[in-house]
């Protein structure tokens, strides 16, 4: 058994408020240079809604991730190899800059510029302003924009209505750094990697030739063309920090604290297997099997063969990211049916349910009207199902009663009442274990949330050198591949 | 003055090609990439992209086999002289006029939509028109060649170069048109490495042979980066 180790993240939904810190922090960070000025490596979208780049979860139309094809052999969806490079001199699956949105700017020269006269001046957007990453915000522009969502079209009518005039939450995604990546795959020069420290999905810019296939190769559309440096671009998992043992931008400065970053081990030899299992509900529990227990004995023995320290090892025990998974049960993967085996795992959210309880007059802390409101609601179970099970409800049944148990349980805990035992009991968890759950979740410290081992080298300080980031030649390239020791 | 021009004038070039591409190699990966720009307009793309480049690719194979092959090795394998003057008429005929058409459709694309116009480079404005013209006159000359045996002229001057014994006389024969054609093929293939047309050099055939996906660890990134 050879195993490697990943670099992985958790996002609790519940907590998050659709403030898009993480974005503008991460932009700061990473794209405030020319020719990224659309692209957002961390963004913030309200689902419903289309998303950004517009409608990229339809892949009918886009064409990312994996397919079965009808041997039941995994294929990238776009189609193979030869039909890929036939096809290099025009991508028929990219997206279109407008897709994503045009960036514009505004004349604010004319604030000062403009002659004397009865009205004050403006500063008029030099291009027109017609979409945005970020347009149906908060559900704006109503069951208009939200009916194109991709999601939503694959439910019923009666639920659509519904799930309108009732639910929203906010969805943050980055690079899922998938075990079994799609770009990766699709990308001619073979310029993007998957680091086997860590499991971050990198590019090589200096290989990059702009084939541009990765873009649509990615299902979640992740990777960005450079327009300026013709080179591709995406989230790094911020690994110059990562590599110091720091969190990543987006999940530092997320003002919920809703991120969590750990380590898993996985055995590379079973991601192929498990991204080709044909029934797309048995895709999740495939996908966890991919991923080692690093408490059992045997795991840790060949983990040492394979070069892993004991100090990750030790990291991979404490990993919140592991308990969130597997000890808690909470944890569920974006689209496993892409088939992409995604590292970013999600926390479901409770909170559309405790609202509508709430909304009808009921006890939103009750445990019994929460199970009730959680078994009838099909509603956000339909939808959460089609975004993070491929549409089976159960699993995400199992973790919405699992969160409303934790909250009635700890209701009688805040209260000074005898805890119930019996309501932990109630979706096979004990008391203790609920209550570290709730630490995990509600307290949710720094030390807590981050377990990251330092990587093995010594510190590298250049990538943090590089001077102004906003130089314009278009040339100015990320601090990716080109890291030295100083 | 006729050997200046085609005696001496094709080793400057070349040296140009060589050591512009050793040196871009060596000092500019980060600018070495296609640079494309569907992401501003894919229609347009979608027609005269594929045209433009099937028919180059064949135009390629053409020349090869035209300037590479000497009419002795053609005709000893059976093949008359008349049949392979058909054949170089009809197929170098149809991927020239693929590959007018599609870099027809490209300028057009470049010159009327504006984000294309504005990602454009210097350096491209020079490759168009080296590579237009160039084009366009070996489409001329292939259409109106009158049936000029180039293999007798432009062909052993050609592979005469690469044996640094250039045969002066043989080209000095070629009609002007000719020998316009080649010298303008000469100042692309000069400027080659200091434009976008390196990406010729990347076509990633190795894409059909190697795994999926790609494992790289931390270290031999670093040492790819460091050398």
């Amino acid at each position: 058994m050879r195993v490697l180790a990943q670099m992985a993240m958790v996002m609790n939904l519940d907590k998050c408020i659709g403030c898009h810190t993480c974005s503008v922090t991460c932009k700061q960070a990473w794209t405030n240079r020319g020719g990224v000025e659309y692209a957002w490596f961390n963004n913030v979208e309200t689902r419903p809604g289309q998303g950004y780049p517009r409608t990229y979860q339809d892949q009918q139309r886009w064409r990312g991730g994996w397919a079965l094809n009808r041997r039941g052999r995994l294929k990238l969806r776009s189609g193979g190899r030869l039909r890929r490079l036939l096809s290099l001199f025009s991508n028929p699956h990219l997206p279109k800059l407008s897709d994503y949105y045009e960036p514009w700017t505004y004349d604010y020269q004319n604030l000062i510029t403009a002659p004397a006269g009865d009205d004050l001046p403006t500063a008029k957007p030099t291009a027109p302003i017609v979409w945005s990453a970020n347009w149906d915000d908060s559900l704006g522009g109503g069951p208009e924009l939200a009916q194109h969502d991709p999601v939503l079209k694959t439910m019923s009518e009666r639920v659509r209505l519904e799930f309108e005039q009732a639910f929203m939450f906010y969805l943050p995604r980055i690079c899922e750094h998938c075990l079994n990546p799609s770009c990766v795959a699709a990308c001619p020069s073979g310029a993007i990697y998957k680091r086997t420290e860590d499991g971050i999905v990198l590019v090589d810019s200096d290989t990059c030739r702009s084939w541009r296939m990765c873009v649509s190769g990615c299902p979640y559309k992740k990777i960005f063309l450079n327009h300026q440096t013709g080179k591709a671009e995406k989230c790094t998992f911020c690994f110059p920090r990562i590599e110091l043992g720091m969190p990543t931008v987006c999940a530092q400065t997320c003002v919920g604290r809703l991120r969590y970053i750990g380590i898993v081990l996985y055995d590379p030899d079973r991601v192929l297997e498990a991204a080709s299992v044909r029934d797309e509900h048995s895709l999740i529990e495939a996908q966890k099997r991919v991923l080692l227990d690093p408490r059992d004995p045997s795991v840790v023995e060949a983990a040492l063969a394979s070069g892993i320290s004991e100090e990750w090892l030790e990291a991979a025990r404490r990993s919140p990211v592991y308990s969130l998974i597997f000890d808690y049960g909470l944890a569920l993967p974006l689209h496993p049916e892409y088939r992409t085996l995604p590292m970013v795992w999600y926390i479901p959210p409770l909170s559309p349910v405790v609202d509508a309880v709430r909304d009808t007059g009921f006890d939103g802390e009750d445990a019994e009207n929460l199970f009730a409101a959680v078994d009838s609601l099909r509603i956000p179970i339909g939808y959460l199902a089609s975004l993070f099970t491929a549409g089976d409800p159960a699993p995400v049944r199992d973790v919405l009663r699992k969160l409303a148990a934790m909250r009635a349980f700890m209701r009688d805990i805040t209260l000074g009442r005898e805890p119930d035992e019996s309501i932990p009991a109630s979706v096979g968890m004990t008391g203790e274990l609920m209550y570290d759950m709730y630490r995990l979740l509600a307290i949710a410290k720094a030390e807590d949330r981050y377990v990251i081992p330092h990587a093995h080298r010594e510190p590298t300080t250049e990538a943090f050198n590089d001077g102004c980031s906003v130089q314009d030649s278009g040339r100015v390239m990320l601090p990716m591949p080109k890291v030295r020791a100083s | 003055m006729r050997l200046a021009v085609w005696g001496v004038l094709p080793y400057l070039a070349l040296a140009s090609f060589v050591i512009g591409l050793a040196w871009r190699y060596r000092y500019d990966k980060a600018g070495w990439t296609a640079r494309s720009s569907q992401l501003h307009e894919r229609r347009l793309l979608a027609l005269g992209s594929p045209l433009f480049h099937y028919g180059i690719l064949l135009t390629a194979g053409g020349h090869a086999m035209g300037l590479l092959i000497p009419a002795g090795w053609t005709r000893a394998v059976g093949l008359s002289d008349g049949l392979y003057r058909v054949v170089a008429f009809g197929v170098g005929g149809m991927a020239g006029v693929m590959t007018v058409t599609g870099l027809a459709i490209l300028v057009y694309r470049r010159l009327t939509v504006r984000a294309v116009g504005r990602a454009s480079l210097a350096s491209d404005l020079v490759m168009y028109v080296l590579l237009g013209t160039t084009i366009l006159m070996g489409l001329a000359i292939t259409l109106t060649g009158n049936g000029h045996d180039y293999r007798a002229t432009v062909a052993p001057w050609f592979r005469s170069i690469f044996v640094l014994q250039p045969s002066v006389d043989a080209i000095a024969q070629a009609p002007f048109g000719f020998q316009l054609h080649a010298l303008v093929a000469w100042a692309l293939i000069a400027a080659w490495p200091y434009t976008r047309l390196v990406h010729a050099f990347s076509l990633p055939l190795g894409y059909l042979t190697r795994p999926y996906i790609v494992y790289r660890s931390r270290e031999a990134s670093r040492a790819r980066a460091m050398d």
